[in-house]
């Protein structure tokens, strides 16, 4: 037993998930220790201080290429970016979730275990602070999305995939209001994402049993050079792939978005659309990109009819909602129709305009569903579509910064979305696959409709007995909503600094 | 022939004639931002930054004459306004001696013609949103003048329009008024669109829009080439400057206010497609026939004119249809080519001092008379306004050519011209010229007369005509200075010749007649048009608009050239309008409809599959994973392939 070998740890470049996982153990000791009254402030000024210091440490980090801790996390260029990314969408989404002035106690329940519709329930549901469990919840989430994106192997990744799965099942379930709804749609998650992680397993497996090894390397070269029947290598991609499809919320997996968005408390939905739309794809890309680039003629047409089928199902379903959050959830499937249209380019300009349209659809969720938890009546949030008739007249401010969002959403130029869009047809186009592009136009196009209509009714109905008023929103919700407002805007007009640094990080090591 | 054309580099003083533009469109940018704010001293900022324009273009222009005549230009490069793959147009300035002549044409006149609109307009409710239109009208019109490309000069051309447009249409409560613009705005658009397309072609041809390329690289192109480029620009030239066939929106221009008229739809805006003819000067030499085409517009312009004119009764339409005929004689002259264009731009100086001075005179009439504009209802107005009535006379003395007023050096060398063009055609052009001077000197001596002479025929509510205050009079006192002494001036030992000869060459031919003859010629024409329109109307004309005969009444209706727009272009595009909305809501929007319903339609149906069931979704999902890895090993084992 003396040799050994103990793998060699680059603590440096682990220190962005450390960091999270560490400050996530701490906060629920300040659970535990600390008075409740405190409890808010201390978690929130921890949660922060945790995302800025992983943030440093990821900038640290931006020209390590290295694989570390023996072949189960790799460092590189789309590493460090989409880390940074996850960081920077999930610090606005923390500000969403520390809100707690919009309504009192926050968008979080106290106390879910007491039975909805108890007096117990009825007396929390007034005023009792929200749970402040949601911060290390947040922390452990964000920190398994971290090391998803980066993860080198099959099993590295699996797990990543558990870590940052778990704490999302709960944050959906804790909503304040319509707790029925909320606890519905965490259990649903709860139970297709199972469902998929076993998928996951399962090819996890096949895999190895053709390439004899789980590291994405390993599988390179096996690949390249097969060993084994290849019914293992195309059932194990299969499966592996509808693993990430699933979290990717991509046509036929994608059942789940609408329900589960919906009953989620909105600033877990914002997280779930911003950050692990962004972890789902920065796997989905290592995986293909990394392990099966010698099977891209095999996996490119079956993929892409699931692109095509994920573009026009998100479109057309999205024409008759009248709910928001299920139209965003709707507007979300569409959109990771479009990001895998990038994924599928296959080559450097695929990887850094995929990358390009994470953040800046990040952005652009964040501030749309930042505007939803503000509309609101004595019952909470009115996401039905029917109350936000004539809120233009009602507040022009919020009605222009949602329209704003929709003109982003629908990819009018002047926003980040015109700019995002162009880049990842552009590449599917230069990666030979004009005709995902085809069938991205025809979506977009279908999908400016239901945009429209939003824009319409704001603007062009009267505001009914019914239209509710537009809270004023707190410091932190105006403060993410500036943010994610700036860079729709910013990344519209000035795309290039961050294309450039997209295009320098689009290298995986192997 | 091959010539290269290049321009010096603005240096020095003259690196800032950017200012020119500058000063006035920030004034209108204030005027018009400010709001009511600016109410109190709105007209008087605006009065300054013409004024302060025309002081520094006077400082450029001395500059500008004291470098040689190689070098006599300077071009100001500032920044890259358009780059698009191969397109490249600069944001930048030309100040040569061409549009030095412009400049101080349009900011001269412009001061005086402003200093006028202080005290015409004293008593309007809109008299700062006029002066912030009128200081915008003079900031595009200098970069017209200015820019060193043709994009440079369509962004102005577009901006005078726009401009031109909002003026016209200044009392938008009046339904005539409203129309008139809008019928202003859209015979332009016709020529805008010749010209912009004339630069396509240019774009197209030469790779460039910049005047010294396209001017270096003129005589590379094919003949069919200048001559489509040619007509192009001239269709552009003849909508802003109210020539045939697009000459109809001119006149009904008059209803915007009086000191519009005269700044816009006389002394300057109205010349720029002379000035843009002068600027092309080698293109459209490049090509006689294009030459003729342009003579040929010029002199049936300018009889048509004259012959108008002489049959309307209202003091500003009488004016608007000199203004299309003078036109016509300096189109005239930029079509006959070599040194003509000069005498051109002199005539165009001249003409803007005495049309200025007479349009504002009319303005002073009827500032005193409550806006009554029908000669028939004026007469022996001169006991009551002896500056109107002087200074008028200058103006009517200089347009009908009476020596030594300015009319006469500017008008007799393009008709001698014309009379030099050498071939057969010198008599065609030569003689409608001599006939235009005639009948200019009829209709402009009936005007006089009716207006200022003979007996007074005011209606009831204007029994007691008054002159007009002091800040009008003045500019119309300097502007009647200029009328008497302008032309003189320009052509004292051909000053203007020499001047723009760096721009336009010389001249060629000899006059088929000694240039002493006809000079006496036009003089004796003249006096005979003059003197029996005194003989006519010195007792004054009937009240009422009397039966005449096929001639008069033709010209009543301007040659019928508005029914016959309105019978083959108005009522066809009507037609053509609503066959187009019919095909529009029949078909295409039946189509899309169509997609619009078979889109909802789907979304209905493949919502009923969004159960709210687990257990249908884990079954979709499970259906999805059968489907894929089918189809992986369908690919791996060859079925698909």
């Amino acid at each position: 037993m003396g040799d050994l070998k103990l793998p060699a740890i680059d603590y440096g470049a682990l220190a962005p998930m450390l960091i999270l996982f560490g400050v996530a153990c701490l906060g629920i000791l300040v659970e535990a220790l600390a008075p409740k009254k405190s409890r808010q402030a201390v978690q929130l000024t921890l949660s922060f201080l945790a995302i800025i210091a992983s943030f440093v440490a990821v900038v640290v980090q931006h020209s390590t290429r290295k694989i570390t801790i023996g072949g189960a996390v790799a460092v590189d260029g789309p590493t460090v970016f989409l880390q940074g990314a996850i960081l920077a969408l999930g610090a606005v989404s923390l500000m969403l979730i520390g809100e707690r002035t919009i309504e009192k106690g926050g968008a979080f329940v106290s106390q879910a275990a007491i039975t909805v519709g108890s007096q117990k329930d009825l007396r929390q549901a007034g005023d009792q602070p929200g749970a402040t469990e949601v911060y290390p919840l947040t922390l452990f989430a964000l920190g398994g999305m971290l090391l998803f994106v980066s993860a080198n192997d099959l099993l590295t990744m699996f797990v990543a995939l558990e870590v940052f799965s778990l704490p999302l099942y709960l944050l959906c379930a804790l909503a304040r209001r319509r707790r029925l709804l909320s606890q519905e749609a965490a259990l649903k998650y709860f139970l297709l994402g199972s469902y998929a992680s076993a998928f996951f397993l399962f090819g996890a497996a096949l895999i190895y049993g053709f390439a004899g090894g789980i590291s994405f390397g390993a599988v390179h070269d096996a690949v390249a050079n097969p060993q084994r029947s290849e019914v293992l290598l195309y059932a194990g991609l299969a499966l592996v792939a509808i693993g990430l499809l699933f979290k990717a919320a991509l046509a036929p997996f994608h059942v789940w978005t609408p329900d589960v968005y919906q009953g989620a408390p909105t600033p877990i939905t914002a997280l779930m659309a911003a950050c692990t739309k962004v972890a789902a794809f920065g796997a989905l890309l290592r995986v293909l990109y990394v392990s099966f680039e010698g099977v891209r003629w095999d996996f490119q047409p079956v993929l892409g009819v699931i692109a095509v089928l994920t573009m026009l199902v998100g479109a057309v379903l999205a024409v008759t909602q009248t709910d928001m959050k299920r139209l965003l959830a709707y507007s979300s499937v569409a959109n990771a129709g479009y990001l895998l249209v990038g994924v599928l380019a296959l080559n450097e300009e695929g990887l850094s305009s995929t990358m390009f349209y994470l953040v800046a659809y990040g952005f652009s969720v964040l501030a749309a569903f930042g505007i939803v938890t503000l509309v609101r009546d004595a019952d909470g949030e009115a996401t039905h579509l029917s109350r936000w008739a004539g809120l233009g007249r009602k507040s022009p401010l919020f009605a222009g910064t949602f329209t704003f969002i929709l003109l982003a959403f629908a990819g009018i130029p002047l926003t980040s979305g015109f700019t995002a869009k162009f880049a990842v047809f552009g590449a599917a186009v230069e990666g030979g696959q004009t005709w995902l592009v085809i069938f991205g136009v025809i979506s977009s196009m279908l999908l400016a409709f239901p945009y429209l209509r939003v824009v319409v009714l704001l603007w062009l109905s009267e505001p009914g007995e019914s239209t509710p008023t537009v809270s004023i929103p707190g410091f932190m919700t105006a403060a993410a909503l500036t943010i994610g407002v700036i860079a729709t805007f910013a990344l519209g007009v000035v795309p290039a600094p961050l294309i450039d640094l997209t295009r320098d990080a689009a290298q995986f090591v192997r | 022939m091959e010539q290269t054309v290049e321009y010096a580099h603005a240096t020095g003083t003259l690196s800032g004639i950017w200012l020119l533009v500058a000063i006035p469109l920030a004034s209108a940018a204030i005027l018009l931002l400010l709001g009511k704010r600016a109410d109190k001293w709105g007209h008087w900022l605006g009065v300054l930054a013409v004024a302060a324009s025309f002081v520094l273009g006077l400082v450029f222009f001395i500059k500008l004459g004291g470098l040689d005549a190689e070098h006599r230009s300077a071009e100001l490069s500032m920044w890259d306004f358009i780059a698009v793959g191969n397109l490249h147009v600069d944001f930048g300035l030309l100040f040569d001696p061409l549009s030095g002549v412009f400049v101080l044409l349009i900011t001269g006149v412009g001061s005086l013609i402003h200093l006028y609109a202080v005290g015409y307009m004293e008593h309007d409710p809109g008299r700062r949103r006029f002066f912030g239109y009128f200081n915008l009208f003079v900031a595009a019109m200098l970069l017209l003048v200015l820019g060193n490309n043709y994009v440079m000069l369509y962004f102005g051309w577009e901006g005078v329009g726009l401009a031109s447009y909002l003026l016209i249409s200044f009392w938008y409560g009046r339904p005539s008024a409203a129309t008139a613009g809008k019928k202003a705005f859209l015979m332009n658009r016709v020529g805008d669109t010749g010209l912009a397309i004339g630069i396509f072609i240019m774009f197209a041809t030469l790779g460039s829009t910049q005047y010294s390329d396209v001017f270096s690289n003129v005589g590379a192109l094919s003949s069919t080439t200048v001559l489509v480029l040619g007509i192009l620009l001239l269709l552009g030239a003849a909508g802003k400057s109210g020539q045939f066939p697009l000459q109809a929106w001119l006149p009904d221009a008059m209803e915007g206010p009086t000191p519009v008229s005269a700044l816009i739809h006389a002394a300057t805006m109205v010349t720029a497609g002379v000035y843009l003819i002068a600027r092309s000067n080698h293109i459209f030499s490049a090509n006689h026939t294009l030459q003729t085409i342009v003579v040929s517009v010029g002199a049936f312009t300018l009889l048509m004119g004259c012959i108008i004119g002489s049959a309307k009764d209202g003091i500003k339409r009488v004016l608007a249809w000199s203004t299309v005929s003078q036109i016509g004689y300096m189109f005239l002259g930029v079509g006959l080519g070599g040194g003509a264009y000069a005498l051109a731009i002199i005539h165009l100086v001249a003409h803007g001092f005495f049309k200025a001075n007479m349009f504002l005179g009319a303005g002073s009439v009827m500032h005193g008379m409550h806006d009554e504009e029908d000669i028939r209802r004026f007469g022996g107005l001169r006991k009551h306004m002896k500056w109107t009535w002087l200074t008028f006379m200058m103006g009517w003395l200089a347009i009908i050519g009476i020596p030594p007023l300015s009319g006469f050096f500017s008008k007799d060398p393009i008709i001698e011209a014309a009379y030099a063009r050498g071939d057969w055609t010198s008599w065609l052009f030569g003689t409608a010229a001599l006939l235009g001077a005639g009948l200019t000197a009829f209709y402009m001596t009936r005007l006089f007369v009716l207006t200022f002479h003979g007996p007074e025929r005011y209606t009831e509510q204007n029994k007691h005509p008054h002159e007009s205050p002091f800040i009008m009079t003045v500019p119309l006192m300097l502007l009647a200075l200029g009328s008497i002494v302008a032309g003189f001036l320009l052509s004292r030992h051909s000053a203007i010749p020499q001047w723009l000869e760096p721009v336009t060459g010389e001249g060629e031919h000899d006059p088929v007649m000694p240039a002493a003859v006809i000079s006496i010629l036009v003089l004796v024409v003249s006096v005979a048009g003059a003197g029996l329109a005194w003989a006519l109307f010195s007792k004054g004309t009937a009240l009422q608009e009397q039966p005449a005969g096929a001639v008069v009444t033709a010209a009543r209706r301007n040659l019928y050239t508005d029914a016959f727009n309105e019978a083959v272009f108005e009522r066809p595009g009507i037609y053509l309008t609503r066959a187009l909305v019919f095909l529009d809501n029949k078909g295409i929007d039946g189509l899309v409809n169509g997609i619009a319903a078979g889109v909802g339609g789907s979304s209905g149906r493949l919502r009923r599959l969004q159960t709210g069931f687990v257990r249908s979704y884990a079954l979709s999902m499970l259906t999805g994973v059968v489907l894929v890895v089918g189809a992986f090993l369908a690919i791996q084992l060859g079925w698909l392939a």
